[in-house]
């Protein structure tokens, strides 16, 4: 069995609804079993040490086996968040368990867990910029992963996964680049610390429609044929690769489905996006492979 | 009187704690309280009513499809078109629904629930050639089993021989449940968070293609819920027959029946139903569905009372929980897969009793002892298979290429109400409309009944009713609490709500 190599992950739920985490338990290729049983990559596991959805213990045992991990392994874990932390009352509108009958919040979790880890790891939107928890009026004053950190001045290195939910190949893809290379460059991800290898093109540059965009064929309404714009897609202004990956294994996405893009990966989603069936502006389209004259 | 307190309770979606206080090994009293708090219909206020079916399928992760349609459902009402939507769009919307139960309860019971049942240790001494178990064996020898490892230890009854086979059903139901959303996601697009679902009916139009796609996985998903999953939750009822008596909570169900069987009747509590409306008492007493009925408390929770909204008031004196008390008639109601078996089985429906009764006489049960912890996961299985054996026939009743969707104008002002059941429970929208926008949205949801605290009169909710009188054999071990909790599939992100009806 040679020497295999455990990295070891504390999964974090704040204000989630764990479509991220089911997102991820759709992963078609490694499964979900090989993600956390098998060896990613020859000699390398990831250590699953704590997910609330997953483990089998629960209570105080499993907040002290997250504490324990932390210290045993600090500076070396891998910290996955999933959804916005709430900061309204000093965090207390979202708890992750108790320890001495101390609720402890998700916001001094975030802040204690995140100091020590090797890695952050911000998966869905939610976590990476606040997303629907944050969404206008932001009842319990939820904040990105991003957001928090700077304000109070964390420099752990941190990957934004957006996406509400995330695709599984766009986590399963940046770790393995991590197992194998170490963490991203600074030129491997955009301004909102995204991979490019996943986010780098908008949706609306390699949609299947573009063609009828291009020459203008909108459709008026549902289930009919033609670009979505009308109807309110957002692909000129979202930027990821479902075109391309498709979702599900490949069974369909989105527009495909007939549904506009909603722009889920997008930083402040879902309110720069609402409403989301009304066309956008033209100001707004981007000049991305307009027909170019050919003499 | 000593406190057991679980938190986090584990293998639920959201953030539940539960605390009970034991004297004498037997349960006294029992909180249960949710423990995040994010207020999605506030933000849904002053929005395009358009975007509810998007947003509100945000509340939870597990069962984003019961909240999209339950929206469009309830802006189907409000724009005036509930008897307009067109068969294919009602027809895409049940298997839309159907494969995510299906997926749903799949991974409750193997994913969330088996564990309480299943000594997953024993693989470590697997001898045999099967691949999977093989590397589980490794994965084992490589160190501590996490995350399996921290857990309860003792009370473990199945075989080496039973183990080892639902440990690889526990790996194979991963596949199984990734499939069933595969199935979601070829008539809505993605999953989670489908995007086919919208008022009208659904985007796409179905073609032939993908209706073959989606019968033949949905023959695998048959063949796996018949020889797998029934057998297995039968052997496991088989080593804990005890738990027929076990957790029997609040002896009230409830259901708003699911699955349209026909698209013309308006009112939703009169539609035909596969799964009828109604209630259901433990000595069988079935009555109507009124949703006059229902009300909400909140003495017990983080909220200002008075107003015409529920605003959060974290530290409440008196207040233990985010959850509300929804109430039925004034009384304590349990939502899920036992209401919605037990209101079609005392009306008589000949399917369900085909598929329940053998199960009752082998375990020389009644249907009472069906008020339960096994009681709960029987009806769950047995839900999956009466769920997967009408999808065929809905598959063959679409028309290809004809549309599944109807247009609208949205209404100046206008009321709406929709209602179905999540994997979990009974699920209802509720929608205010001014000036086309949403002036108030309201959403009553399957584990907010389940996992209720006390209402404004002081009776405990259903989950705290089924823990109280619980024996607890083992006070550091406390099997008894986790396996009743899990057995009602908590969904606490669902559950935290909080405009007032
Ligand atoms: S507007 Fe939307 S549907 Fe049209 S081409 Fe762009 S991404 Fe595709
Ligand atoms: S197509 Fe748009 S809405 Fe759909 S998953 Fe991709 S980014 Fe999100």
């Amino acid at each position: 069995m040679g020497n295999v190599e455990e990295y070891p992950i504390i999964w974090l739920q704040c204000a989630t609804c764990t479509g991220c985490s089911v997102s991820i338990l759709n992963s078609e290729s490694p499964t979900i079993k090989n993600i956390l049983v098998d060896e990613i990559l020859p000699g390398k596991h990831l250590n699953l040490r704590f997910h609330p959805t997953i483990m089998a213990g629960a209570g105080q045992a499993v907040i002290e086996e997250m504490e324990e991990t932390k210290q045993r392994k600090s500076g070396s874990y891998i910290l996955m968040i999933e959804g916005a932390i709430p900061t309204i009352e000093d965090g207390n509108y979202g708890c992750i368990g108790e320890k001495d009958e101390k609720p402890i919040t998700m916001l001094s979790a975030v802040e204690s867990l995140g100091k020590e880890a090797l890695a952050v790891i911000a998966l869905g939107t939610c976590a990476a910029f606040g997303g629907i928890a944050a969404a206008h009026r932001n009842p319990g004053k939820c904040v990105g992963v991003d957001k928090l950190f700077k304000s109070l001045s964390i420099i752990t290195p941190l990957i934004n996964i957006p996406g509400c939910p995330p695709h599984p190949d766009w986590l399963v893809g940046t770790v393995a680049s991590f197992l194998l290379n170490g963490l991203p460059k600074e030129e491997d991800l955009d301004e909102y610390r995204r991979p490019k290898a996943f986010y780098g093109r908008l949706i609306h540059e390699r949609c299947p429609r573009r063609a009828d965009f291009d020459e203008g064929k909108f459709a008026k309404n549902f289930n009919k044929p033609g670009c979505l714009y009308e109807l309110g897609c957002k692909g000129p202004v979202a930027y990821a690769d479902c075109p391309l990956r498709l979702w599900n294994g490949g069974v369909n996405w989105c527009i495909n489905a007939g549904s506009p893009c909603i722009g889920c990966c997008e930083f402040g989603f879902p309110d720069v996006v609402s409403p989301l069936y009304q066309k956008m502006d033209v100001e707004a389209l981007p000049i991305v492979g307009r027909r170019i004259e050919i003499e | 009187m000593n406190k057991i307190i679980i938190d986090p309770v584990t293998r639920i979606e959201g953030h539940l704690k539960i605390e009970v206080s034991v004297e004498n090994g037997e349960v006294k009293d029992a909180k249960s309280s949710g423990m995040l708090f994010r207020g999605i219909e506030f933000i849904l206020q002053g929005r395009d009513p358009r975007d509810a079916q998007m947003l509100t399928e945000r509340i939870c992760g597990v069962c984003p499809t019961s909240h999209s349609i339950a929206a469009a459902l309830n802006l189907d009402s409000a724009f005036g078109i509930s008897d307009k939507i067109p068969d294919n769009g009602r027809i895409m919307r049940n298997l839309i629904l159907g494969a995510a139960h299906i997926a749903d309860h799949i991974l409750h019971f193997y994913h969330l629930s088996a564990l309480d049942y299943l000594d997953i240790t024993k693989v470590a001494s697997y001898d045999g050639s099967d691949a999977v178990l093989s590397s589980l064996r490794n994965f084992a020898e490589r160190g501590k089993l996490g995350p399996f490892i921290p857990r309860y230890e003792g009370d473990y009854r199945l075989s080496d021989e039973i183990t080892l086979n639902v440990i690889a059903h526990y790996i194979e139901a991963l596949t199984m449940r990734r499939k069933a959303q595969k199935m979601v996601s070829i008539f809505g697009g993605k999953m989670p968070h489908n995007m086919g679902v919208i008022p009208g009916g659904v985007t796409m139009v179905p073609t032939t293609d993908k209706i073959i796609s989606f019968i033949w996985r949905l023959n695998e998903l048959r063949d796996f819920i018949n020889t797998i999953y029934l057998p297995d939750v039968l052997a496991i009822a088989e080593a804990y027959s005890d738990y027929f008596e076990i957790g029997v909570g609040c002896r009230n169900l409830l259901s708003y029946g699911s699955y349209d069987l026909d698209g013309k009747e308006s009112d939703l509590t009169k539609r035909q139903r596969l799964f009828k409306q109604g209630t259901v008492s433990i000595d069988l007493n079935f009555n109507k569905l009124d949703i006059t009925q229902i009300s909400e408390e909140v003495k017990y929770s983080w909220y200002e009372s008075g107003s015409a909204e529920t605003e959060p008031k974290f530290g409440k004196e008196g207040a233990y929980s985010w959850i509300k008390a929804p109430r039925y008639g004034g009384k304590v109601y349990e939502v899920g897969p036992l209401a919605r078996m037990m209101t079609n089985y005392v009306n008589g429906d000949p399917r369900i009793k085909e598929l329940a009764d053998p199960i009752l006489s082998r375990f020389k049960a009644e249907p009472k002892n069906l008020f339960s912890v096994l009681g709960r996961h029987i009806a769950r299985a047995v839900e999956t298979k009466y769920i997967a054996d009408s999808m065929q026939d809905w598959l063959l009743q679409l028309k290809p290429g004809e549309s599944s969707y109807v247009d609208y104008i949205i209404p100046d002002d206008s009321i709406g109400v929709g209602l179905i059941e999540a994997a979990r429970g009974a699920l209802g929208h509720w929608i205010e409309i001014k000036d086309k926008k949403i002036a108030n949205y309201q959403c009553v949801v399957p584990s907010t009944w389940n996992l209720s605290p006390r209402d404004d009169s002081g009776q405990p909710g259903p989950v705290e009713q089924a823990l109280i009188g619980t024996k607890i054999k083992d006070e550091s071990n406390p099997f008894e609490v986790v396996r009743i909790v899990r057995s009602f599939d908590p969904c606490i992100a669902c559950a935290v709500h909080c405009i007032k009806m």
